[in-house]
C-alpha cells in the first residue's frame, strides 16, 4: 500500500514537472495524447484486464463523449462542465443498456458484437450530418475554463489532461485493490467460483462496462476541447484495436501497465515518422516482437529483462572469478 | 436432460443439519450433475431443491451463497492469478458491502471493512492450515493444497452447508487422512457437508449417512454399515471385497 503510494507520487512530481522540462510544443502536444490515451486504455484494462471480458468497440464511447460534448458547446452554446458531466453520464446509462444483452456472450462472441457496436456509432457520426457535420466533422469546440483560466494553450491543456489521467489512475488503482476489484479478477479467473462465492459475475461485468465507458466519454469531452475539432475518422474501428494493443503491450491487469502502453504506442508513430512510408510496417514489427517477447506485457517484460541481463552479468563475473 | 439423455431421474433425498453425507456410486452416475442441479449451475428440467424448508429451485449460484450454500469443484477452480489470501477474500464477498463507488474513492467505511475481511481471511486459511501460504500466488500451489484453499475459501463465505466434489482426488494417504480431520472440524463448527467420493475408506469413515447414485437413480441410503451390507450396492458398485 505505501509503495503504491510512492509510486504515484512520483508519477505526479513527473507530471509537474514534465512542461518545464520539455520547452518544446510539440512534444507537449504529444503528451496531452498520451494521457486521453492513459485514460482509454486504463478505462479499457479495467473490463479487459481485470474482469476479462473484451471489447472491440471502446473507440465508440470516446467518440459520442467527443461528439455530445462538441455539440452541446458548439452547437447549442452550454457550458462544457455540464456538458460533459451529462455526456458521461449519459454514455454510461447507454453502455450499461448494450452491455446487459450483449455481455451474456463471452470470448469471439462478445467481441464480434462490441466490434458491430463500435461500427454502429461510427456510422451515425458520419451520417447524421445536421448534428455532428459527418466526415468533415464538427469545428468550434470552446476551450475549458475555470473562471478566468481558459485552457488555450499546449502546456495549460498538458496539466488540464494530465490532471485527469491522474485522477483515473488513482482511482483505478483504489478500485482494482478492493473488494470488487478482487471480485472482477475473480471473474476473470473463474467465473463459475466466483459466482459461488456470490459474486454476481453478469451484473459486475455490466456495471464494469459502463464505468470503463464512462472514463472513455470523459476522454472524449476532453479531447474535443482540447482539438477544438471532432471527426469520425478519429473514433473508428481502427482506434478500438489501437486501444486493446495499449492494453496488451503494457501489460493486462495492470494500470500503470495502461500507462506504459498508451504512451508506447502514441510515441511510437511519431518516432517513425523518419521512415517515412515504412513506418507502419516497423511500428507492427515492434508490436509482434513484444507480443513475443513480452507476453506479460511491457510492465512485466522490462523488470524480468533487468532481472536476466542482471543473472547474466553475475554469471560472467562468476566466471571471471 | 442433456440432449435428450435423461441424466438424473427420481433422486429425492433429504439431509439432516450437522451431519456428513457421501454421495457415492459409478463414474457416469450423475454426482456432480446432482452437486451442478443443487448448486443452480444447472436448471433442471423437473424437481425441486429446499434449504430449511424453503424452496431454492433453479437460483443461481451467487444467490445461493447468501443463504448459507456453497460448493467446492471436482478439478479445482482456484482464482489462479490472485494470491491465496486473496482468493479466501473473495469468499468474504457475500459478507461484505462495499460499492463500486465507495471502493473507488475509498471511504473510510470501505478501509474498515478491507481490514475485517483480510483479519478473517488469514483465520480460515489458519482454519485449513495454509497460513503461511497467504502470499503465495493460488496458481502456484501444489494441486493437494489448492483443494485446501477451495475449502478455506467455501468456508469464509460461512455456510451452512457446504457441498465438495471428490475432495479428496488427487491427495495422497496422508493428505487424505488430514482432509478427514479437517472435515470433521467443519461439521464441529455446525456446518452440514454433503461430499462425493471414490475413496470408500474417507466415505466410511466419516459419513453419517451414504446415498449410492447408480445410472442417474437412487440406488440405495443408508448408513454406512447398511450401505456395505445392501447387495444391490455391492452388485453395482462396490463390489466383493
Amino acid at each position: 500500500m505505501k509503495r503504491a503510494f510512492v509510486h504515484f507520487l512520483i508519477l505526479a512530481v513527473l507530471v509537474l514537472i514534465a512542461p518545464f522540462l520539455f520547452k518544446g510544443g510539440y512534444l507537449m502536444n504529444v503528451l496531452v495524447f498520451v494521457g486521453i490515451n492513459t485514460m482509454l486504455a486504463v478505462a479499457l484494462n479495467l473490463l479487459l484486464g481485470f474482469a476479462g471480458q473484451i471489447s472491440l468497440g471502446h473507440a465508440a464511447f470516446f467518440g459520442l463523449g467527443a461528439y455530445s460534448s462538441g455539440i452541446m458547446t458548439a452547437t447549442f452554446g452550454i457550458n462544457p462542465w455540464p456538458a460533459m458531466v451529462f455526456s458521461a453520464v449519459a454514455v454510461m446509462v447507454l453502455a450499461f443498456a448494450v452491455g446487459f444483452p450483449i455481455l451474456k456472450l463471452k470470448g469471439h462472441y462478445l467481441a464480434m458484437a462490441t466490434l458491430g457496436m463500435g461500427i454502429i456509432v461510427y456510422i451515425v457520426f458520419n451520417e447524421a450530418v445536421a448534428l455532428t457535420g459527418g466526415p468533415s466533422g464538427l469545428s468550434g469546440i470552446p476551450s475549458l475554463a475555470l473562471g478566468k483560466l481558459v485552457f488555450d494553450n499546449d502546456v495549460k491543456n498538458f496539466y488540464l489532461i494530465w490532471a485527469f489521467t491522474l485522477t483515473t489512475v488513482l482511482l483505478s488503482l483504489n478500485l482494482v485493490n478492493s473488494r470488487v476489484g478482487r471480485a472482477l479478477r475473480a471473474i476473470h479467473d473463474s467465473e463459475v467460483a466466483a459466482r459461488v462465492m456470490g459474486v454476481n459475475a453478469r451484473l459486475l461485468k455490466v456495471q464494469i462496462f459502463a464505468l470503463s465507458a464512462f472514463i472513455s466519454a470523459i476522454a472524449g469531452s476532453l479531447y474535443a476541447h482540447t482539438m477544438a475539432f471532432v471527426s469520425p475518422a478519429s473514433f473508428g474501428f481502427n482506434f478500438s484495436v489501437e486501444l486493446v494493443t495499449m492494453v496488451i503491450i503494457g501489460g493486462l491487469g495492470s494500470i500503470y501497465g495502461s500507462l506504459l502502453g498508451a504512451a508506447l504506442l502514441t510515441f511510437l508513430p511519431e518516432m517513425l515518422r523518419a521512415f517515412q512510408d515504412y513506418d507502419i510496417v516497423i511500428y507492427g514489427l515492434i508490436l509482434i516482437l513484444m507480443t513475443m517477447f513480452m507476453p506479460g506485457g511491457l510492465v512485466r517484460g522490462i523488470p524480468a529483462m533487468i532481472g536476466s541481463l542482471r543473472v547474466r552479468r553475475g554469471k560472467e563475473g562468476e566466471e571471471r572469478a | 436432460m442433456f440432449g435428450g439423455i435423461t441424466a438424473l431421474e427420481d433422486v429425492s433425498f433429504a439431509v439432516s443439519p450437522g451431519s456428513i453425507t457421501g454421495v457415492i456410486g459409478p463414474n457416469g452416475a450423475g454426482k456432480t450433475t446432482l452437486f451442478n442441479i443443487i448448486t443452480g449451475i444447472y436448471t433442471q428440467t423437473s424437481g425441486h431443491v429446499y434449504l430449511d424448508n424453503k424452496p431454492i429451485t433453479g437460483f443461481p449460484p451467487e444467490r445461493l451463497a447468501p443463504l448459507g450454500m456453497v460448493r467446492t469443484f471436482q478439478n479445482i477452480e482456484l482464482f489462479s492469478q490472485m494470491t491465496v489470501l486473496e482468493n479466501v477474500m473473495v469468499g468474504l464477498h457475500t459478507g461484505s458491502k462495499s460499492g463500486i463507488l465507495s471502493c473507488v474513492l475509498k471511504l473510510p467505511g470501505h478501509l474498515r471493512e478491507e481490514r475485517a475481511i483480510r483479519e478473517r481471511a488469514q483465520h480460515w486459511l489458519d482454519f485449513v492450515g495454509l497460513g503461511d501460504a497467504a502470499s503465495i500466488v493460488a496458481g502456484n500451489l501444489p494441486f493437494g493444497k489448492g483443494r485446501l484453499l477451495e475449502i478455506a475459501r467455501a468456508l469464509a463465505i460461512e455456510p451452512r452447508i457446504i457441498l465438495m466434489d471428490e475432495p479428496a482426488a488427487g491427495l495422497n494417504s496422508r493428505e487424505t487422512a488430514e482432509l478427514a480431520q479437517l472435515i470433521r472440524r467443519i461439521r464441529e463448527s455446525g456446518i452440514t457437508i454433503v461430499l462425493v467420493e471414490h475413496d470408500m475408506e474417507l466415505v466410511m469413515d466419516i459419513c453419517d449417512a451414504i446415498l449410492v447414485l447408480n445410472l442417474g437413480r437412487l440406488l440405495a441410503a443408508g448408513t454406512p454399515r447398511e450401505i456395505q451390507e445392501n447387495q444391490a450396492v455391492v452388485d453395482a458398485y462396490l463390489g466383493e471385497g
